[in-house]
This record gives C-alpha cells, structure tokens and sequence, in this order.
C-alpha cells in the first residue's frame, strides 16, 4: 500500500484518475484504501430538485449514486442508501450554507459541498469541498488559452467532546491544474496536489462550525502561500538551475 | 428526545443576511449552535436504534469494495494487462525516477515474472525518450542512450569518440566499449560538418547548462561522399537535475533536426524543446512544458555552418527560457487564487 502511495506521488498528476484505476486493478484487496486516500480532481453534479451543483466524492457515494447536500437524496435514486442523522443533517445543511458564503467571499464564484457523518468513535467527521474552474475564454492577457482548475478538500475529523473541548484533525488537500497552449510558447502545464494536516484542540463554546471554519480559513491561507512557492517558486527555481539565464551563465553553479 | 427537537428549531431560525467573513458569521450564531451539538452530542452518547449510520463510511467503502471484488473474480487480469499496466507506470515516471518507480511497482504487482518481462521492455524506450546520459569505462567520457545513435538494441555510438557503448537498459549502465565500425561512421565529407557542429554546440552547451550533454549525429545520408546530395544531422542536448534529497528534479530536452539542402543551399532547422520539473514533498506538482521552432540559414562551410546553427539554437532556446519566466509569471493564477477581501 505503501508502493502504492509512492507510485501515486510519482505519477503526472493530469493522469492521477489513470494511474488509480491502474492500482485498483492490481491491488483490488485494498480498494477502500486507495480511494480514501488518493484524490482525483473534483466531479460535479446537478441537483433535480433544485438544479445547484453540487461535488462527488467518496464520502457521500454509495455504489454508483451520490447524495447532494441540498436536497439529501441520491442521485441516480437509491433506495438502501446511508444517510447522515437529522441532528448531523441539520447542521450539514448549516454548514453548507456558511461555506457557501465563504467560497463566494474568498473565490467570487466556484462550487462548494459539506458532507458529514457519524464515525466510531463517538465523534463525527465533515468534509468541506470545493471547486473553482478558472478558466477563461480568450481574455487572458495574452490573448491565449488558459485553463485553470482549483480542486480543495478538507476532511475534518471531530473528537467527542471532553470537558468542554472538542480535538480537530483537520486534512486538507489542494489540486491545482494550470494549463496553457499558445502558438509562440508552445504548451505549459503545471498541475499536482499539496496535502497538509493539522490538530486542534478547541473549546466548543463557539460551535463546531465556528471552529471548523476559523481551522479551514486559516489552512487554505497556509496552502495558497506553499502553493505560491511551490507551484512557481520550486519548478521555476529547478528551469533556472538547468539553464541560468543569459545574464548568470557567465558563473559556473556550483555541484549540488 | 422531546428536547432534542426543540433545540434543532434553532438552527432554522437564523438567517443568513450577515454578509461578513466565516469566522464573524459564527460567533453570531454560535449559541443556536452550540445547542444543537449538545443535542447532538446527547444523540452520540445515548444508544439508539440508528446505531446503523455509526459506520457511514465504513459501510459504503466495503460495497464498493465488494463490488469490484466480485467483478475481480468474474473478470481477472491476464498476465498480458497486468505487463501493460506496469509498463504504463514505468513509461510515465518523471526524469531520473524510473529506478524508484520499479522498486513500488515491484512490491504492488507481486509477481517477478510480470515484473521483469515489464522492465526490460519499457526500460529501454524510457531511456531512449529521456536520453540519459552513461559514463563509459575507459575515460571515453560520457554517451547519450537516443534512437538516432541506436545501433542495436542495447548498442549506442557516441559520435564525438566514434566508440560503441554497450548499455544495460535496466541497470542503466554502460558496461563495455568497443570502437565504431567504418560502416557505423558517417563519411569523411559528412563527418566534417558533423564534427565542426559538435565542437560548436558542446561550446554552447557547456556555458549554457550546467550540466549538459550533447550529440551530433547524422540521420540522414551519412555515406555521402561530396557536395551535391541533401544530408540531414542531429543535434540532442540532454540536461538533468536530479535532487531527490530535497524532493525535487528536472529535466530539459531539446533536439534539432537540421536538414542541409545542397541544391537550394539552405539549411532548415526544426527544435523540439521539452521542460520537465517534479517537486514531491508532501504532494506532487509536476511541469510538463513544450515548444517547436523553425528557423533556416544559408549552406555555408563546415566551420561557417556550426557557427550558424550554434547562434540559431542558443537564440532560440534563450528566448523560450524567456517565455517560461512569463508563463510563471501569469496573471491568470492570481486572479484565481486572489482572495479578494482578506489579505495574507
């Protein structure tokens, strides 16, 4: 499973949904696995009900239906299908009304999903997603294509309650897919995904989802600046150490 | 139970006209909240018959999990997929990593037999592709493993020594050298402006990359004896840095085709340049950059003509480094990423 992970990390992320059917057929005995752990660019679908979008994902899937958050049914309709408890959907249905204004707030656009529910350990666990498509249709700046898709999912794992604080464990992962075709640069994709975690122990006087919330802000904060560096900083930095620009060429890089 | 109903009344009492930041929206309704989790909270500590959702994720996990087992049983992959698949995974791993990806496509397929035949198949075309450079015994210096310098399956020329370098593809060394053959080597005639190109483009190479290797081979008529018939050569210029202690490496590819047309005395020049980058620490963010020109000069002598197509190559090659840093540079990133109201 290991080998696994290893080969996924290796893999070029714009062939990720490949590269994870290629492992579920070879390691069919550890299907669960792969799929929770490995995460592929976020599909979409329509509501019936209501005609929002809403986000797939393994954690609100059962065989081939989703549930969407606004309506909570399956879609197709399922008729054997896992729901979250009233108490856990009321505040499904909270928490997908705040994010919703947060995403409008922080990605002027973009869809979001929460999906929870209850785990064994007295706990529960939500997760928030979102999808922002950033491509434009011919007014770039350059006047060339430009795709650019903006894949996040923060999977929260909520501890039971001990005297009166609540332990957060917070994983969240960013996709980023940059791709852009030009007749006089030729073609540049930049794309692959960043995961970060981090634990809290919370006071739940304020809510769960205020703690949630203050969790998530602040780690998408985090990863927009490793993105910043990592994205442009790191693979800029490896372009320019196998070929320095005319001005350096003079100096001689030492050997790493 | 009668009071968790109550308390869940809350929630749907609030409105949603506060147009302020997630964290403020909160502590506004933190108390209506912070209710129905208690609620909540009581639900999880006291049994109760819809014990059944307690393994949500557990549960759907396991069907699906049945499923494909069942559709396993009905349809196992042959030994002939499970090659294709491996070799798929080994063709696809970035520059210098192919070793890494054989040794966690070992462990998942299970099967030394697959494996191998898996291997030696796809090795081979790897390196070919990514043009690795081996270091021959003998203080020969180094050989670039390319299909133009192919001479059978696991013997390369290195023009520049006019030696023959036998590759193990899978180990990826070099494991013994023998001199060219006359037949193997181009004619005098064409060696001269093949010689004088790579002395040209290795001056290039060596100031341009740090660590850079290049080629000059002749794909096209190398038994030509004089002036009056068309000959084509190549130029490969394979660069590398590989830094897997700080998770990260790269590499850059270019390769120039330049066909000399003695009876208009025009040489056309036709580069394919390839950027690729891997960083993979805590994720895995990959560039995948390409780029094609054209560019032609006049026929000219041995020495003028490398000068030529030295001067053509290093422009272009300059001028599309130059695009790169606008692509790292573009507007359209930030504006997606740019959070409007909140600054970091």
């Amino acid at each position: 499973m290991e080998a696994a992970m290893g080969l996924m990390r290796r893999m070029p992320p714009r062939h990720s949904e490949t590269a994870l059917s290629a492992l579920l057929s070879l390691l069919p005995q550890h299907s669960s696995d792969l799929l929770s752990q490995v995460d592929l660019p976020l599909q979409v679908l329509c509501d019936v009900d209501n005609g929002k979008e809403f986000i797939l994902c393994e954690y609100n899937r059962d065989a081939d239906s989703y549930r969407s958050p606004w309506s909570n049914k399956y879609h197709p309709p399922l008729e054997d299908g896992p729901y979250p408890s009233s108490e856990l959907r009321k505040l499904e249905i909270e928490a997908n009304d705040i994010f919703a204004i947060y995403r409008d707030q922080y990605y002027e656009g973009g869809i979001s999903s929460v999906y929870m529910w209850e785990d064994d350990n007295e706990g529960f666990v939500a997760c928030f997603l979102i999808k922002k498509d950033g491509s434009k249709t011919g007014h770039g700046r350059r006047g060339c294509l430009e795709e650019g898709a903006w894949d996040a999912i923060h999977v929260i794992e909520v501890g039971p309650e001990e005297e009166g604080t609540t332990r957060y464990c917070l994983t969240s992962t960013v996709m980023l897919s940059l791709t852009t075709d030009d007749e006089s640069s030729g073609s540049f994709s930049l794309s692959g995904s960043l995961r970060r975690q981090m634990n809290m122990k919370l006071s739940v006087a304020d809510g769960h989802l205020c703690n949630m919330g203050k969790m998530i802000e602040e780690m998408e904060g985090k990863l927009r600046n490793s993105l910043d560096q990592v994205y442009f900083g790191k693979t800029r930095e490896m372009v320019c150490t196998l070929r320095p620009p005319a001005e350096v060429a003079q100096m001689r890089l030492p050997d790493s | 139970m009668i009071s968790i109903f109550v308390f869940s009344l809350f929630p749907s009492l609030s409105c949603f006209t506060n147009q302020k930041a997630f964290t403020d929206h909160y502590l506004l309704l933190h108390i209506s909240l912070s209710l129905s989790f208690s609620s909540a909270f009581l639900l999880f500590l006291v049994p109760n018959k819809s014990k059944r959702f307690r393994f949500f994720p557990l549960k759907f996990a396991l069907q699906r999990a049945r499923k494909i087992g069942m559709a396993e049983e009905e349809t196992e992959l042959s030994e002939e997929q499970r090659k294709e698949i491996a070799k798929w995974f080994l063709l696809n791993a970035p520059a210098g990593e192919i070793q890494y990806v054989a040794k966690d496509l070992k462990s998942v397929l299970n099967d030394d037999d697959v494996y191998n035949e898996a291997v030696s198949e796809a090795f081979p075309v790897y390196n070919k592709s990514h043009m690795i450079c081996l270091e021959m015994p003998g203080r020969f210096g180094d050989v670039l493993v390319t299909s133009y310098g192919e001479l059978q399956d696991n013997e390369y020329l290195d023009p520049k020594t006019a030696q023959v370098a036998i590759v193990d593809h899978v180990k990826q060394v070099c494991t013994e050298v023998r001199p060219a053959t006359d037949e193997e080597l181009p004619s005098p005639y064409i060696e001269e402006y093949r010689c004088a190109l790579d002395i040209e483009m290795s001056k290039y190479v060596g100031e341009a990359y740090p660590k850079g290797f290049c080629s000059v081979y002749c794909t096209n008529g190398k038994d030509v004896e004089g002036p009056g018939s068309d000959f084509e050569l190549v130029v490969v210029i394979s660069a590398a840095r590989l830094s897997p202690q700080n998770f990260c490496n790269g590499s850059w590819r270019s390769i120039w085709n330049i066909e000399f047309k003695d009876d208009i005395q025009i040489l056309e020049l036709k580069g394919k340049l390839q950027v690729g980058a891997h960083y993979f620490e805590e994720g895995n963010v990959q560039l995948d950059a390409r780029h094609e020109c054209k560019d032609s000069t006049l026929f000219q002598s041995p020495d003028d003509s490398a000068v030529s197509i030295a001067t053509i190559i290093r422009h272009h090659e300059t001028e599309y480094l130059a695009s790169l840093e606008v692509a790292f540079n573009m507007s359209g990133l930030f504006q997606m990423l740019e959070f409007s109201r909140v600054l970091y």
